[in-house]
């Protein structure tokens, strides 16, 4: 079941490169992302599972990681199958520059896209720290050429910028993986493997200063890839270069994949007694990401990059949940879920507005609502849900973090952490607001009213009331997991 | 056999600082392809009385990798993008060479001071390894050619390699054998997008490479 989940999409990423017709090639991108979603739903009822000796395994914090990859992927293959066809095939001009650049292979496309389902599932579901670093860095080099699909220099740039940060902070989590090993010494023989599970179970044996270093170098490594600061420097950059669909994976699936793999080193270190000193790292990191983003997001001219930041920021807000502890972890996880939503739903809309407008400068796109009233109307709804307005559900999980807080009376803390939000909410009102209103820029060349295709609205909406949806009402399988995640990855001790 | 040992490492400090005074970008290409060989010859010396298949299987599958294949990829890429030398990197060449004495001291108290929980390894070792990785880090700040940052990422992949070597023995085959197709694929692309960027901007200076900002 594991196995098919890994190489199902594998397989299918593999035949891509050699299928011919483009509509083959989307309907098989269809299926398989249509088949993971099923057998991720299937996942539910079938936990918990363990195979390849417990090197991988489906317990609750995997299902839920895994359905919400799942769920962003198999939207966001809806919404790329429109996109494809958008952007067809030959030369197009260059929005910010005006020159004339190709786009890669459609099959490359497709084939990479799918064999990073098939990595990122690979680092949910891994349990063995050796399995897990084979994958976080196989979704680099999978992602990779994706960033690079418009074949120009900007996209190059970020793509180029984005395979060497990561590659080398993933090398430094290889060290932190072979710390880990020497942490465990004599412990080691004892255990059947290295893997999470075991290093928690023994945890008693772990060497406290060896395993307090292989935890800071994982994070340090790992948090490259979660796009913690200030190690965040690749984000803004690949997200606002590559298609609209390959951010809103990245922000959406990819962030959380490496945010499990810290989850589950920290959970060791809980376990080993040494909580305090990752929960005080998550907590510096988190609040050194919510600064950074703040202070990029205000005066922020691009609008993919200001969606960049928040993302940094909000990865920056679950971390500090994680730091906190108590309820606050629980906030954490619930915030990511949202967070994935709605950021893949800014990011599919982000791409609707940039085939409409050709332009990436929030001051060149006004009168949103007018041109596109669909995008426009989610637009608005978008940036109120990731900006924690209720009733969407990233309101309930970041109060909850801040009800984490204060209940651990981290005062100072929570202060900071309100001021930061705010600071966010009024950068990314400027430039939202000032986009969605007022008379429509010129530059279109279809005239006033351009209508606006289905499959560009649906796969937003969607996400959208899923995050409305969670604000109103958090279901109780989903509380469950949550609540069953956090036992299994000891955030709580 | 100790001595053997002894001699590769030295060997391995040796090849550091070569690297980090030449300019010369196959010079470092083949530097590189000689440490890596050097260290996948290391387990095979460590256990030259009980060698087991999975060592030797291991020790061939670097050797192969690292000695043949990489150097390949990147003499491909350096001649395609048509450079021989670094000439203007970010550090110069003499002060990377002394900042390369540096380090080693540096990494030989470290290693000096790292209490190892019973262990095979000698602190040599250790002190080695954290010279390597520190190496290969500077390498690619210190430097602007995309090829040298390749060669870095590689330097410091040999040094985790080296320490996951004395003291993670017990990584099973398939995470080793992951770990090397994990580094195979991560060159592979990054020769690929050598080229894109020497076909794109006519050079392959990084330090250029910024025009996105904020």
């Amino acid at each position: 079941m594991i196995l098919a989940l890994i190489l199902t999409p594998l397989f299918a990423g593999a035949a891509a490169f050699f299928l011919r017709s483009d509509g083959s090639r989307r309907l098989l991108l269809l299926a398989t992302a249509a088949v993971h979603a099923g057998l991720s739903a299937a996942a539910w009822r079938m936990r918990p599972l363990s195979e390849l000796g417990g090197w991988v395994v489906l317990e609750s914090p995997e299902v839920l990681f895994l359905s919400v990859t799942s769920l962003l992927f198999l939207i966001a293959a809806v919404y790329a199958i429109g996109y494809l066809r958008r952007e067809g095939s030959g030369k197009r001009a260059d929005i910010e520059e005006g020159f004339l650049f190709p786009n890669a292979a459609e099959a490359t496309f497709t084939g990479c896209l799918l064999i990073f389902l098939a990595t990122m599932t690979l680092v949910i579901t891994a349990r063995h720290v050796g399995l897990m670093w084979v994958g976080v860095e196989a979704t680099t080099l999978a992602s990779a050429p994706l960033i690079h699909f418009h074949r120009h220099h900007r996209s190059l740039e970020a793509a180029w910028k984005y395979l060497v940060i990561c590659s080398v902070g993933i090398a430094i989590a290889l060290l932190g993986n072979f710390f880990l090993v020497v942490a465990a010494g004599s412990a080691g023989d004892r255990m059947s493997a290295m893997t999470v599970t075991e290093l928690i179970a023994h945890a008693g044996e772990l060497d406290p200063a060896w395993l307090k270093a292989a935890f800071l170098l994982l994070l340090v490594g790992y948090g490259t890839k979660m796009g913690l600061a200030p190690l965040h420097t690749w984000l803004p950059d690949a997200h606002s270069e590559a298609p609209s669909v390959i951010s809103a994976l990245l922000s959406g699936a990819l962030l959380n994949c490496a945010f499990l793999a810290i989850l589950r080193m920290h959970g060791v270190c809980v376990a080993a007694g040494l909580a305090g000193f990752s929960g005080g790292l998550f907590v510096l990191f988190g609040v050194a990401s919510m600064v950074v983003a703040a202070v990029f997001i205000i005066g922020q001219s691009d609008y993919k990059r200001m969606l960049a930041y928040s993302s940094v920021e909000h990865m920056g807000i679950a971390s500090l949940g994680v730091g906190i502890g108590g309820i606050a972890g629980f906030g954490a996880l619930l915030h990511v879920v949202n967070h994935s939503l709605a950021k893949a739903m800014l990011f599919l809309l982000a791409g609707n507005v940039l085939a409409a407008y050709r332009t990436k400068s929030a001051s060149q796109v006004t009168g949103l609502l007018r041109l596109l009233p669909a995008t426009g109307a989610l637009w608005l709804a978008g940036f109120f849900a990731i900006t924690g307005t209720p009733p969407f559900g990233l309101f309930i999980s970041e109060l909850t973090i801040l009800r984490g807080a204060l209940d651990t009376r981290h005062f100072v803390l929570a202060a900071t952490y309100l001021a930061l939000l705010l600071t966010v909410f009024v950068g990314m009102a400027m430039v939202v607001l000032r986009m969605a209103h007022g008379a429509p820029s010129a530059a279109q060349e279809d005239g006033p009213r351009r209508r606006e295709k289905l499959l560009s609205i649906v796969p937003p909406a969607v996400l959208g009331l899923a995050v409305l949806g969670l604000g109103l009402y958090v279901p109780e399988p989903l509380r469950a997991a949550i609540d069953e995640a956090l036992l299994a990855l000891r955030v709580n001790g | 056999m100790r001595e053997w040992i002894d001699a590769a490492t030295a060997l391995v400090v040796l090849s550091n600082l070569r690297l980090l005074g030449t300019s010369r970008l196959l010079a470092c290409v083949r530097i590189v392809a000689v440490q890596g060989i050097l260290l996948a010859l290391l387990p095979l010396l460590s256990h030259a009385g009980d060698l087991t298949l999975r060592v030797a299987l291991q020790a061939t599958a670097s050797m192969i990798t690292k000695g043949i294949v990489f150097p390949w990829l990147l003499t491909r890429a350096v001649r395609g993008a048509d450079v021989r030398r670094e000439l203007d990197p970010i550090v110069g060449y003499t002060p990377s060479l002394l900042i390369g004495g540096a380090l080693l001291g540096v990494a030989l108290w470290l290693g000096w001071r790292l209490p190892l929980p019973g262990s095979t390894g000698s602190q040599f070792l250790i002190a080695v390894s954290l010279y390597t990785i520190m190496v290969g880090l500077f390498m690619i700040v210190a430097r602007r050619m995309a090829i040298t940052q390749v060669l870095g990422y590689l330097v410091m992949e040999n040094g985790i390699y080296t320490f996951g070597l004395a003291f993670a023995e017990k990584e099973p085959l398939l995470v080793e054998m992951g770990i090397l197709l994990d580094v195979f694929v991560a060159v592979f692309v990054m020769g690929i997008m050598i080229y894109n960027i020497n076909r794109e901007f006519d050079h392959i200076d990084t330090d250029r490479l910024s025009e996105l900002k904020g």
